[in-house]
């Protein structure tokens, strides 16, 4: 822990204290996680090292996705699913993001407030993280926090979203299991067959069930639900059926019910749905690297001072690593890469590199963007 | 290092119910580019401690106006010190009386902000002071 806190500085010296840093935060120190977790939030140079050597231990958590309106309740939800699945013996991790302020940057992250039973649980951890400026109601580093907690052993990972309107549906293609929560009284049926977040869930709460209107509600989103074709037309995805549920969160009532739910949809469905979400969660992973990437190398670019030929601007400790990818010979096709983030064979930065150096080289873009589930 | 915003825990240690000051100073914050964790309510010096530690928090503010700082205040510092977290600046705003400030920074507080203090003296405060840390 000694040498965690001072600035590294030069390649050796940043890889060394992100190896410390793994180590210790798999030996269990929680000082070293959240150190981590900020390294990966900021884009600090430990994060690659460290993602590189976290991201092949995980793979085994459940990934939970909450998300809805304002005001909803996810944050007193997720506070009852802690005590459920604590009661199970489960340790979890809580992501909890909040929006930054597009003026200020600034951000009042106050999810905490509804989650305070768990200071002397170390079976808990909860952090907090501003969206800086991500839309899509995540910030750009969940999926990579997701992963540290699920490298360090975590069992399930809840991740609560900003307070979604319609379209922050990213939280889709980051959780296994996406629990959209919805208020009594909320909206018509109208509202419940427009694209977007409805769309995306694979459970549906509507909390604040003590409330008058909290099944009607419930049932108008069910009878609308149902009418949903349940034969998917070949080359199209299949609609989802998500069960419609009621929950109390500030008094416990339905949150059994909900994790059951939850593990329901873990463990049933089509594999084949459950591994298009991770080939869409490691194609999101790949893609926000070669991004980074692709911007570091344009900022090289607007250095000037390099009279380099294209082809050759990766700085050297990028240029033909000993990367886990095989020879750069062989141009493994982009969905093969994908499928091997997806299994945790290989980290995002390998496979960014692999596809990055494919670019370069003028090769095809092979399978292209993937498969889309 | 990485340029990134300054994250502060605002806690309330203890049993008083008033959280308007926190508040104040927490969006306050917020408008000054600080990303703030407010806590709430009747925080244990445990809670903050572990709040501050999974938060990886730069700063603590302590907010409390019901008198009993001299024994809440040190306890958080010395929790603070226990688990490793030396480097976290530590300030203390409410109702604390001047004789007792010099105490509070004996055991690890590095300011006391009272009544009539502004954001912005609180933001450049600890802009100036938190550990540059990556």
């Amino acid at each position: 822990m000694a040498d965690t806190r001072k600035p590294a500085t030069g390649e050796t010296a940043i890889a060394e204290r992100a190896s410390a840093l793994c180590e210790a935060a798999l030996a269990g120190d929680r000082r070293a996680l959240a150190r981590l977790l900020t390294a990966v939030e900021s884009r600090s140079p430990l994060a690659e090292p460290a993602l590189r050597r976290l991201y092949p231990l995980a793979g085994h958590a459940q990934l939970i996705g909450i998300t809805g309106p304002p005001g909803a309740g996810k944050s007193t939800l997720v506070a009852a699913l802690i005590a459920e699945l604590r009661r199970a013996g489960r340790p979890v991790a809580i992501v909890a993001v909040d929006p930054s302020s597009p003026i200020t940057g600034g951000a009042l992250l106050g999810d905490r407030v509804r989650m305070q039973a768990y200071a002397s649980d170390d079976g808990v951890f909860i952090r907090s993280m501003a969206s800086r400026g991500h839309a899509g109601g995540l910030s750009s580093a969940t999926a990579a926090a997701a992963a540290v907690f699920d490298a360090v052993g975590f069992d399930a990972v809840l991740i609560e979203t900003v307070g979604a309107g319609q379209s922050e549906v990213e939280v889709a293609a980051t959780a296994d299991t996406t629990v959209v929560v919805e208020a009594p009284e909320m909206g018509d049926e109208i509202q419940a067959i427009k694209a977007g977040l409805l769309e995306v869930a694979d459970i549906i709460v509507v909390n604040k069930g003590d409330r008058p209107g909290a099944h009607r509600t419930a049932s108008q989103l069910r009878a609308m639900l149902a009418d949903a074709p349940r034969e998917a037309r070949p080359g199209r995805p299949a609609p989802k059926h998500p069960e419609v549920l009621v929950t109390s969160a500030a008094n416990g009532d339905g949150v059994p019910e909900l994790v059951a739910a939850v593990d329901r949809h873990r463990s049933g469905g089509p594999a084949g749905g459950r591994e298009a979400a991770r080939l869409k969660r490691a194609e999101a992973q790949v893609w926000a690297v070669l991004v980074d990437r692709l911007h570091e190398r344009v900022r090289s670019l607007e250095g000037a001072e390099t009279t380099a030929p294209v082809g050759d601007l990766a700085p050297a400790s990028r240029r033909p690593d000993a990367g886990a990818e095989g020879p750069a010979a062989e141009r493994p096709a982009a969905g093969d890469l994908l499928r091997r983030v997806a299994s945790h064979e290989l980290d995002p930065y390998a496979a960014a590199d692999a596809i990055l150096r494919q670019l370069m080289a003028g090769a095809p873009a092979s399978e292209g963007r993937a498969r889309r589930g | 290092m990485t340029d990134r915003p300054l994250k502060v825990l605002i806690a309330k240690p203890g049993l008083d119910g008033h959280d308007r000051g926190a508040k104040v100073l927490a969006r306050g914050l917020r408008d000054e580019g600080f990303e703030v964790v407010y806590t709430g309510l009747r925080q244990t010096p445990e809670m903050i401690v572990t709040a501050a530690l999974q938060e990886d928090a730069d700063v603590v503010g302590l907010s409390i106006l019901s008198g009993a700082h001299m024994t809440l205040v040190p306890r958080v510092c010395r929790l603070l010190r226990e688990r490793g977290l030396d480097d976290v600046l530590v300030t203390a705003g409410g109702i604390i009386p001047d004789e007792d400030v010099p105490a509070l920074k004996e055991c690890g507080v590095a300011a006391v902000f009272g009544p009539g203090t502004t954001i912005a003296e609180v933001a450049d405060f600890l802009r100036a002071n938190a550990r540059p840390r990556d």
